[in-house]
């Protein structure tokens, strides 16, 4: 059964939402702004009899997730920007294990320690991999408390599907906003499809294992062709984005997380003037919606990128899109949070052509 | 119906738990709701301050260009906040601590010696929620006994508070009804 609907604050929402898409284990350390989360899945996954552990460190915490992925748990981690720096090489290794695990990095101001405001300037690192080799993961940007609960299931059902991590960012006002909730149905662990792969014990059966050292070329390069095999049919399959009023609209702003609720709200208001805008969000970072950004391209409309962060989303855009639109771009760094009236000015900036807000992009 | 309440004052006045109940109230009235605390490095006896955004439609941003409402706990809060108030909305004044009015002619101000009734139902600490019966009483957004029940939800494990409270929110709106 869904569960009634619930104000939570969004850090929280994915605690409960992990616990019943039967999440029962979790291993991190603090970091301002997602300690609600840990704090909340310290009580909740004792509730259900799972395990948490509050690690000497990022480095440890994400090699726990490793282990108890390779033993079959269906397992998370959650840290802010410079947490997540110190956990890529776990991930690279997860990746080159294909072991399924959900990371959060609820994104702060950087670079550096920075501070603990909304940031989307993690952009490169989720979506180009910050650890070493050839491997991608998906990554989901939840806008709002619901898809917060919803994205968190998906997260674990990709990442048990697919064998690889997955991550999910959001921000200091994502996981401190309370929205109402309704929760999708909870699963129990033991009801999921079972997993030949893991490491449980080999009585009965030939012993497996699971590494990612590879020291023969050949079997690494067919191990890297193995993988991209995989990216490739993620790709074809896990696409995510909301079309928001882009019928007919002669502006569409593309944002996503934080910066594209903010975003819709000044694209209402410029819609109850009777102006042609809308917006166009990424769910999936990676894979990025290319198909559907490259349509409306086509259709000779102004794309006006926005986004909490100096010149990441954009890059995206300008290859998914090249020459076949004006790209603009508007960002703003470091935490200050714009009001829907800063990038209704950016929009009208835009659609007049006058420069005054952001600037166009040359490709 | 779209409504924007930001809530202002400091640490330990009960800002945040305003909005919360607030919040609470509205969801349990089946509206939409967002409710978005200011969030940075707080320390004791700094500033705290909440927007809840109540609509009958979904709510775009959680973050207000302009609320329509202040609810203004102590001067600093006035001071602050007092510009961002949409032209012809509303401000509510914590008279027991601000002696000052609002100096834009184009707000309205409802002025509440929010510390004296609450002291008069039984506790000081409770003018958090005479401010909130005495917006709910003036506004309308919600009926007093949809935001006592809010405030039952929101404050679930301190049930030994809900009859002040419950008092210091009806104490707020009977203000606004009868000028006293």
């Amino acid at each position: 059964m869904p569960s009634e609907r619930m104000l939570m604050r969004g850090a929280h929402v994915v605690g409960e939402a992990a616990v019943r898409a039967g999440c029962r284990c979790y291993f991190g350390y603090p970091i301002t702004p997602q300690n609600e989360l840990p704090e909340y899945l310290s009580s909740r996954l004792a509730e259900v009899g799972g395990t948490f552990i509050q690690a000497e460190s990022e480095v440890a915490s994400i090699n726990m997730v490793i282990g108890a992925s390779a033993a079959g748990a269906r397992v998370m981690t959650s840290s802010s920007s410079p947490g997540i720096s110190l956990k890529q090489e776990g991930i690279s290794y997860l990746c080159g294990q294909e072991l399924p695990a959900v990371i959060v990095n609820m994104m702060r101001g950087g670079p550096g320690l920075g501070n603990i405001a909304p940031s989307q300037a993690d952009y490169f690192q989720a979506t180009r991999g910050g650890g070493h080799g050839d491997y991608r993961l998906p990554v989901l940007a939840p806008s709002g408390c619901q898809e917060l609960a919803e994205l968190t299931f998906l997260a674990f059902e990709l990442a048990d599907t697919y064998r690889n991590p997955v991550m999910l960012v959001g921000d200091g006002l994502m996981g401190q906003m309370m929205e109402p909730v309704v929760f999708p149905d909870p699963i129990d662990p033991k009801d999921l499809p079972p997993k030949d792969w893991i490491l449980d014990g080999c009585k009965g059966r030939p012993p497996r294992a699971i590494y990612s050292l590879f020291l023969e070329p050949p079997v690494l390069y067919q191990h890297n062709l193995h993988l991209q095999g995989k990216y490739d049919r993620i790709a074809a399959k896990e696409v995510r984005f909301e079309h928001y009023q882009t019928e007919g609209a002669e502006v569409v702003v593309v944002a996503y997380g934080t910066a594209s609720r903010i975003a819709k709200g000044a694209v209402n208001r410029l819609r109850r003037e009777g102006l042609p805008v809308g917006l166009f969000r990424p769910i999936t970072l990676w894979p990025f919606p290319k198909e559907a950004l490259r349509q409306m391209a086509q259709n000779g409309i102004k794309i006006a990128v926005f986004e909490l962060s100096l010149g990441q989303l954009v890059e995206d855009v300008i290859l998914t899109v090249g020459a076949r639109s004006e790209i603009y771009f508007h960002g703003i760094p470091g935490g200050p949070i714009p009001t829907p009236a800063e990038v209704e000015d950016y929009i009208r900036s835009v659609m007049s052509g006058d420069g005054r807000v952001g600037r166009r992009v040359e490709v | 119906m779209m409504v924007r309440t930001t809530f202002a004052g400091f640490g330990g006045q009960g800002v945040l738990l305003m909005g919360y109940v607030l919040a609470h109230g509205a969801m349990l009235k089946g509206l939409n709701v967002t409710y978005l605390p200011a969030y940075g490095a707080e320390m004791r006896g700094g500033t705290a301050n909440c927007t809840v955004t109540l609509s009958d439609e979904e709510i775009a941003s959680p973050v207000a260009s302009q609320p329509d409402i202040l609810v203004a706990m102590n001067a600093p809060s006035l001071e602050r906040f007092e510009p961002t108030v949409k032209p012809g909305g509303l401000i509510f004044v914590n008279a027991s601590l601000i002696e000052v009015s609002p100096q834009r002619s184009d707000v309205s101000e409802v002025r509440v010696d929010a510390v004296k009734l609450a002291r008069e139902v039984g506790s000081d600490r409770a003018a958090n929620m005479v401010m909130l019966g005495a917006l709910v009483g003036k506004t309308g957004m919600l009926e007093v006994e949809e935001a006592v029940r809010g405030m039952a939800e929101a404050t679930k494990g301190k049930e030994k508070f809900f009859d002040l409270n419950k008092a210091a929110i009806e104490r707020g709106a009977a203000f606004i009804c009868e000028g006293r």
